[in-house]
């Protein structure tokens, strides 16, 4: 049996129908057509589906869809601003923060969300909230590289 | 002036997409009206299907169709990538267990639905009732019955050459080493995923989700179907890492074209991780007992190794290739004047191995390494000395061991070990290093460091192809049969038709992984992609760039000989700023030629024999006693690649192996239970290295010995990092813990080390 949820991703409302047990992750990617945010494992420890709700990196494999109504939800979709990219993007490029890509929007997610609220985050934070994620590709030293020269650029700004 | 972009670490093409979240992995592909396919998995390890009962799951609405091995009958077991082999043929997988079971994680029954939730439901309503036999898990046991008449040894595979018995006889020691590599695998973040549709009206497969070696597995799928493989598509989408286990040949790829053909409906199956965890291939799993005859000083007579290759319940893709690859690269850098090695390959009742991410060398490097650690205890030699004096000197190439691995006779092209050694440890201060643990030690730390040398092969011919057209737009398409696992083929590509053609890198599309668009090809796997079809580009890129000359010379009514292509233009060489002619109005042109209509050109590569990069690793570790944990304080990989196309992308292949080697090392392991049952099948329980386990590794990128066996000096990157992590870290703990020879088994798990330390201190007070 379906119910009606308004999902909020990115400032647009998707009214969709879900089962009560269907994942936020699978209704972000099923039902609101938003594939950036990947599943890894589904059980909560790589992170691939790492979203900001409200503001807040939460994995959106543990959450069922109901429970995300009236949150604002926001994925890798939303971190540019039309064209310009966001200052984490530009970085995971410059410095080959990335090689598959397929965990890249969850670290991506990860860190807008620790960074926007704080880009003074010291090195030993940042290792430790970036331990919560997996790549299998890079070996992180590229993804440390990038989360910190976007923090600078964004702690610049400020 | 021309800007070369080889050998630049220009910014990939691939990412932007990437980082927008505008990927197309498989589990993204969607075609209207699909149907998801489920499977149901055996829960058995080994056992006689008694009954499978499929009546509720067909009952459940929303289910369209469920099979069966009787479903299936007419379909040939998953076949070898590389073609038949009457060994390993008996043994083959069916595509769904019909009367026995051999893994827990087989394939036994298959549920299709409307909807990915529905199919798991009516998959866990499929009854399946299993007369359980007795297992077998360790291959190290004598063989036993796989099916009446054959044994669960296929086959061994002996290589060798030189008077092993004589040097032995001669020896001044005789080392000897029994040493395990624990099952692990590649585990790529993304899960496999195959969505297939049929085209009626040209009786046509297309599948999506291929990647690794989308023709070879095109055609494996079209043998098992029986069907022409002309009539089967695969087409490979952004690929969540592969490191071997993706690609290849499996029951479910066969499953979802199946269920496309009959079902008349698109049928889609994405792998979830407990599934990937025990049925996508698992790597790795030996024991060696190994011996090596030794001078006085510490020169190498002979090698002699006996070992046993655990394959798990099948055969898969590669047939025996791993054990091959094992003992054909275990000599490494040195020089071994006589060998000998006897791979068993074994079947258990375990998931199915196959090829991860330098498959043989992780574990072959392991053995030996672990045996030049063992030589210089012996004689109370440096273990850098030992190294040094067995190294085959870089006046010594080409250097032809009788010897050959996966079918290709071992000749050596070019190198420099001993220099590659001293930038190590240079790069790493070896010296200076060694003063400050000797001075942690004393101050009661348990740190130490190893060092581990190791060769590498890529580039495996015999030949690869590439075609390259110029559009009305000037911009530039190359197709090629490679494949793309996340590594930047399209970037390497680009880079080396830019140069050769003469073009901006990034006017240049790179087509991979499409079983339409070209005939041949071979994809992305063994270090080969930027050797072979970097090096088809380069070639096609030449004739292509003679082809515009030669057709703007007509146009503007000059010798051929005095133009050049700068940035997509062509120009007069003694003066490029004048009059010039794009290369999109020289394609324009030639759009009604006759017979060759466009500038597009073609260029094949081929080459004799593999070629051989290598490396140094060091490692620097700290050892709790307390809870037997191992910290990596340091790591440094020194590795030789001929030339590199963009440095910062083979740092990254290195940075990546890295991580991966030092899972295999300390932390990733597939357990089973006496039953057979898997123990390893969460993110919880299976440990991949996160980035607390994971030190910034540094990574020195050589170029001192260029490949003679291709134009632009190319060899592999890709298997780089990870080859002898695991010997590094076996000497660095063992320094650590002041126990020579204590690690003999891998992964070092902190209760594997624990015993080690308890035994140790047990042994002290007795």
């Amino acid at each position: 049996m379906k119910v009606g949820v308004t999902l909020n991703i990115n400032g647009k409302d998707h009214a969709v129908q879900v089962e009560p047990r269907r994942t936020l992750a699978d209704a972000i990617r099923e039902e609101c057509g938003q594939t950036g945010t990947h599943l890894g494992c589904e059980h909560g420890v790589c992170g691939a589906c790492t979203i900001l709700l409200d503001g807040e990196p939460v994995r959106a494999c543990l959450m069922f869809a109901v429970q995300a109504a009236g949150r604002r939800i926001r994925t890798v979709e939303g971190l540019a601003d039309g064209e310009k990219l966001h200052p984490l993007q530009r970085a995971f490029i410059e410095h080959h923060g990335l090689q598959c890509g397929y965990c890249t929007p969850g670290f991506l997610m990860l860190a807008a969300g620790t960074l926007e609220r704080n880009p003074d985050v010291s090195d030993g934070e940042l290792k430790e909230i970036l331990s919560s994620n997996l790549c299998r590709c890079t070996g992180y030293k590229n993804i440390v590289k990038a989360v910190r020269a976007a923090a600078a650029e964004m702690k610049a700004r400020r | 002036m021309k800007s070369k972009v080889v050998g630049k670490s220009v910014p990939r093409l691939e990412d932007l997409p990437l980082v927008t979240g505008r990927g197309r992995f498989a589990a993204d592909v969607n075609f209207a009206n699909q149907l998801h396919m489920r499977v149901v998995r055996s829960g058995h390890a080994h056992g006689r299907i008694r009954s499978i009962d499929l009546s509720r799951a067909r009952a459940t609405p929303g289910v369209f169709a469920a099979w069966t091995a009787a479903d299936v009958a007419g379909l040939l077991p998953i076949a070898l990538r590389e073609g038949p082999d009457a060994k390993l043929d008996p043994y083959l997988q069916p595509v769904l267990a019909g009367e026995r079971v051999r893994y827990v994680g087989e394939p036994v029954a298959v549920v299709f639905a409307e909807d990915p939730y529905l199919a798991e439901d009516a998959a866990d309503l499929v009854g399946v009732e299993v007369a359980e036999l007795p297992v077998v898990l360790d291959a190290h046991e004598p063989p036993s019955e796989f099916a009446p008449g054959r044994l669960t040894e296929p086959l061994v595979i002996r290589k060798g050459y030189g008077d092993v018995e004589a040097a032995f006889r001669a020896a001044h020691a005789v080392i000897e080493l029994d040493l395990s590599i624990g099952r692990h695998s590649g585990v790529p973040l993304e899960t496999r995923g195959a969505i297939a549709r049929y085209d009626a009206g040209r009786d046509l497969i297309q599948m999506y989700g291929a990647a690794k070696v989308p023709h070879r597995t095109r055609d494996g799928i079209a043998r098992v179907l029986g069907r022409d493989p002309a009539t089967v598509h695969l087409y490979e989408g952004h690929v969540g890492g592969g490191f071997g286990v993706r690609g290849e040949v499996y029951p479910e790829d066969v499953l979802v074209c199946l269920g496309a053909l009959r079902l008349g409906r698109p049928v889609k199956w994405i792998e979830d991780r407990y599934e990937n965890l025990i049925a996508t291939n698992h790597s790795r799993e030996q024991r060696h007992r190994v011996r090596a005859a030794v001078d006085r000083g510490g020169c190498i007579l002979a090698l002699d190794d006996e070992f046993f290759h655990d394959q798990g319940a099948y055969p898969r893709t590669h047939g025996a290739r791993v054990v091959d690859l094992t003992a054909g690269m275990l000599p490494g850098p040195y020089h071994v004047p006589a060998y000998r090695v006897a791979g068993h390959y074994r079947l258990t009742n375990k998931t199915p191995a196959a090829t991860y991410r330098a498959p043989g060398r992780y574990e072959g490097s392991f053995v030996r390494e672990r045996l030049m650690d063992a030589i210089a205890q012996r004689l109370g030699l440096d273990p850098i000395e030992v190294r040094r004096r067995n190294l085959i000197p870089k006046t010594a190439f080409p250097y032809r061991r009788e010897l050959d691995a996966i079918g290709d006779e071992v000749v050596l092209d070019s190198g420099d070990y001993n220099g590659l050694l001293d930038k190590a440890l240079a790069g790493i201060g070896w010296d200076a290093l060694q003063k400050d643990l000797k001075r942690r030690r004393a101050a009661g730390e348990s740190v130490g460091a190893g060092v581990a040398m190791y060769l590498e092969k890529s580039g495996l011919g015999p030949r690869d192809g590439a075609r390259i057209s110029v559009d009305g737009l000037g911009d530039v398409e190359v197709v090629t049969g490679s494949a793309s696992l996340g590594q930047g083929v399209e970037t390497v590509m680009a880079q080396i038709c830019a140069d050769a053609l003469g073009v901006d890198y990034r006017r240049v599309r790179v087509i991979h992984g499409q079983t339409d668009r070209i005939a041949k090809g071979i994809g992305a796997h063994a270090s080969r992609a930027t050797v072979m079809t970097g090096s088809a580009v380069h070639v096609a890129a030449s004739n292509l760039r003679a082809k515009a000359i030669e057709a703007a010379a007509r146009l503007m009514k000059v010798p051929a000989d005095a133009l050049d292509v700068i940035d997509g233009r062509v120009v007069r060489k003694d003066s490029p700023d004048a009059i010039s002619i794009e290369l999109g109005e020289v394609a324009r042109s030639m759009a009604s030629v006759p017979d060759a209509p466009g500038l597009s050109a073609e260029g094949w590569f081929e080459t004799e024999h593999m070629n051989y990069p290598y490396g140094v690793q060091v490692a620097v570790v700290k050892v709790d006693r307390e809870t037997g944990g191992v910290q990596v304080e340091k790591f440094l990989i020194a590795y030789d690649v001929g030339r590199a196309v963009n440095p910062m992308m083979i740092e990254g292949q290195i940075a990546g192996g890295f991580a991966q080697g030092l899972g295999g090392a300390l932390l990733e392991e597939f357990q089973y239970d006496e039953r057979g049952q898997p123990l390893s099948v969460t993110f919880a329980d299976y440990l991949l290295p996160t980035l607390s386990e994971t030190p910034m590794v540094d990574v020195i990128v050589s170029q001192d010995a260029p490949s003679p066996r291709n134009p632009l000096g190319l060899k592999g990157a890709g298997e780089a990092g990870v080859t002898a992590v695991g010997a590094a870290l076996a000497a660095a703990i063992d320094d650590a813990i002041g126990i020579p020879g204590a690690v003999t088994r891998l992964p070092v798990t902190p209760m594997r080390l624990k015993e080690i330390l308890d035994r140790a201190s047990g042994a002290r007070t007795d």
